[in-house]
């Protein structure tokens, strides 16, 4: 297929589409909104569920509903939508169904604002919801990334029984790039042995969340734990770029590791030793590549759209053996590259020391 | 084992073999088994599926021969909706309390209504929070002693009941709504006659039914089961009017 232009929400929107979404469920919240508005139009046209909810709360109930029949759904929002939803977040990874939910987040906390952000990054890998549960987080830097990834997750969701979540941020939402879109795929209704559409000849089923009796909540959170530990064992994903001979390492995600690559090109075109890991799955995180960049890495510069959440994964998986450093735009604000490349250049001409906390000094920087 | 030909009570088929959990002389029981009746006389325990609620009734999936989903506390009606837009031909009920319906789920409830889902809603009034212990509802009537409303509900600084056949009937969406009452044989045989009715409203997609069934809670309210069905019919009729708040033409022509 030829490349051709799409506008990031949009792209998402189709990708969906063509991956067999059956049912979208969504509610206007910017910078989203052209998901809804592109599906509204797209899913009736096919002979598809589409139904604009009264809420994110109503929006992600109709999701979970839809979830139990086995069908391939989604719901999309952005950071204060996404907080009502965690409640039925919960709810389904508690009853292990498939659903895809994306979020392209925005500056906050509260209201905040509509500008691209990555502010959400611990409430999509920590759980956010209530409950023990972990969750499949996937973060795309390019339009082509997030049609890719918005397949991708669908496949994840119904091979683990669990919620896939893709973050992104509203630039790489709104922004346009020539990108390729898959072929439509046909859509063919799987009989999953635990999906409940009606008994049928067969023996009723039953989908809920309660354990009353603690060892049987027990035993469910240790099969959740259980699958994860398959997730990841097979689902890790990251970009390398420059590492093979990299003293420093920068690593970021979406479009913080975006602007950070075109930082890291300068940085070695003016001799500068750099790479940069990009995690594509925030959540299983990328532990390993990064243990290993460990042995080699003289420093480590963790770059964010936020105040370093991320930052702390990477600080448990260095464990104090070299300095990591941090550099943040918080708030919608979107970092230039020359200011991590200044960052770079700081990095590189040392010395540094392994601090108790790089956000500490971050934080002094910023204030100066 | 053979039937005997004088048998006039037994277990409806679409009833799995489980006993309830409900108190003594709670009506949950007798909704359920109209409900259960129902659908075996339709000839649908294989194509529905229920959602049940947060609150007494939030095991009912045990009770029920049907498939059965566990929705969020009030968000029956958005999970109904999802299930009900990818597999229009089966038959989906959610069964709420008046907690979960009125109070938290007040939202769900009423889009779905004004969207006119296909869907059967069971809504049962008994004019308090169960099963968290008796607490104060949008239902519970002026004066009511609960355990949040313990000099007796004061509408002052506690509000008044919310009226839900009355308000949910205003909506243009909304095929069938009406109150029916447990409180004795003749109310309950109207009761099964309305839940047929709501049922057959969804078969042949005429949009959102509801049926607001007037229901006891012995246990919270600290009266006998006897002296919980005097209360529905001098305290709770009196406040929530028996009625057919909404019937489409459409559905008047339904015989049941
Ligand atoms: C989000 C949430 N809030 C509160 C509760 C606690 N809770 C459980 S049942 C219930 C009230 C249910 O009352 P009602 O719907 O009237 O049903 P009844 O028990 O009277 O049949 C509440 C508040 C909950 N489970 N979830
Ligand atoms: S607490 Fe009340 S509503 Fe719940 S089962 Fe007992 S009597 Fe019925």
């Amino acid at each position: 297929m030829p490349k051709e232009l799409w506008k990031g929400n949009e792209a998402i929107a189709e990708a969906s589409v063509r991956a067999g979404l059956e049912a979208y469920f969504g509610y206007p919240i910017t910078p989203q909104t052209e998901i809804l508005e592109y599906l509204s139009r797209r899913m009736p046209e096919l002979g598809r569920a589409f139904v604009q909810a009264e809420s994110e709360l109503g929006a992600i109930n109709m999701v979970y509903g839809a979830a139990c029949t086995g069908v391939r759904v989604m719901s999309t929002s952005s950071s204060p939508g996404v907080s009502l939803m965690m409640e039925g977040l919960s709810y389904i990874a508690g009853t292990e169904v498939p659903a895809v939910l994306v979020n392209v987040m925005r500056g906050g906390p509260g209201l905040g604002n509509i500008a691209p952000a990555q502010s959400d990054y611990n409430q999509a890998v920590r759980g956010g919801g209530h409950g023990d549960y972990p969750r499949i987080v996937l973060a795309p830097a390019s339009v082509q990334e997030a049609i890719d990834l918005t397949a991708l997750s669908f496949d994840l969701a119904e091979k683990y029984r669990m919620i896939t979540m893709i973050i992104l941020d509203g630039s790489t939402g709104q922004m346009m790039e020539p990108a390729e879109m898959p072929t439509m795929m046909e859509i063919k209704r799987k009989d999953f042995e635990w999906a409940t559409t009606g008994a049928m000849n067969r023996e009723r089923r039953v989908l809920s969340s309660i354990y009353l009796n603690p060892l049987d909540e027990e035993k469910t959170n240790l099969r959740l734990l259980k699958c994860w530990q398959d997730v990841q064992a097979s689902e890790v994903r990251y970009k390398e770029y420059f590492l093979d001979d990299a003293k420093y390492v920068v690593v970021g995600f979406g479009t913080a590791g975006r602007v950070a690559l075109s930082a890291v090109r300068e940085a070695r075109a003016q001799g500068i030793k750099v790479g940069l890991l990009r995690p594509i799955t925030v959540s299983p995180f990328p532990y390993e590549a990064l243990d290993q960049l460990t042995g080699q890495a003289e420093a480590f510069l963790v770059t964010e759209m936020n105040m370093g959440q991320m930052l702390d994964d990477v600080l448990l998986t260095v464990r104090g053996r070299v300095p990591v450093e941090f550099y943040g735009r918080p708030g919608g604000v979107v970092p230039f590259h020359n200011e991590i490349l200044d960052e770079i250049k700081r990095i590189a001409s040392g010395p540094l020391t392994v601090k108790s906390n790089p956000r500490d000094s971050w934080l002094t920087r910023m204030a100066a | 084992m053979t039937t005997p030909n004088n048998l006039v009570y037994d277990r409806p088929e679409a009833f799995t073999e489980m006993p309830t959990h409900y108190c003594p002389g709670c009506t949950h029981g007798v909704a359920h088994r109209l409900v259960a009746e129902v659908l075996e006389e339709m000839g649908m325990i294989d194509k529905t599926i229920g959602v049940a609620p947060v609150g007494c009734a939030v095991f009912a999936y045990n009770y029920f021969d049907t498939d059965f989903v566990e929705a969020p506390h009030g968000r029956a009606p958005a999970m109904a909706t999802g299930i009900k837009r990818v597999l229009p031909d089966r038959v989906v009920f959610t069964y709420q309390g008046d907690g979960d319906l009125a109070s938290i789920g007040m939202g769900e409830i009423v889009h779905a209504a004004a969207r006119g889902e296909n869907l059967t809603v069971i809504f049962i009034n008994n004019a308090n929070f169960g099963m968290t212990g008796g607490q104060m509802a949008p239902t519970t009537l002026p004066g009511m002693k609960t355990s949040s409303s313990q000099n007796g509900r004061d509408v002052e600084t506690q509000g008044y009941p919310i009226k839900v056949s009355e308000m949910i009937s205003t909506l243009d969406g909304v095929g069938y709504c009406v109150r029916r009452s447990l409180h004795d044989p003749k109310n309950i045989r109207l009761a099964k006659k309305a839940i047929r009715t709501a049922f057959e409203t969804q078969v042949r997609g005429l949009g959102f039914s509801m049926v607001e069934l007037l229901s006891t809670c012995p246990t919270n309210w600290g009266m006998t089961p006897v002296n919980s069905l005097k209360f529905v019919e001098e305290h709770m009729i009196p406040a929530y009017p028996l009625g057919d708040y909404k019937i489409s033409d459409a559905i008047k022509q339904i015989k049941v």
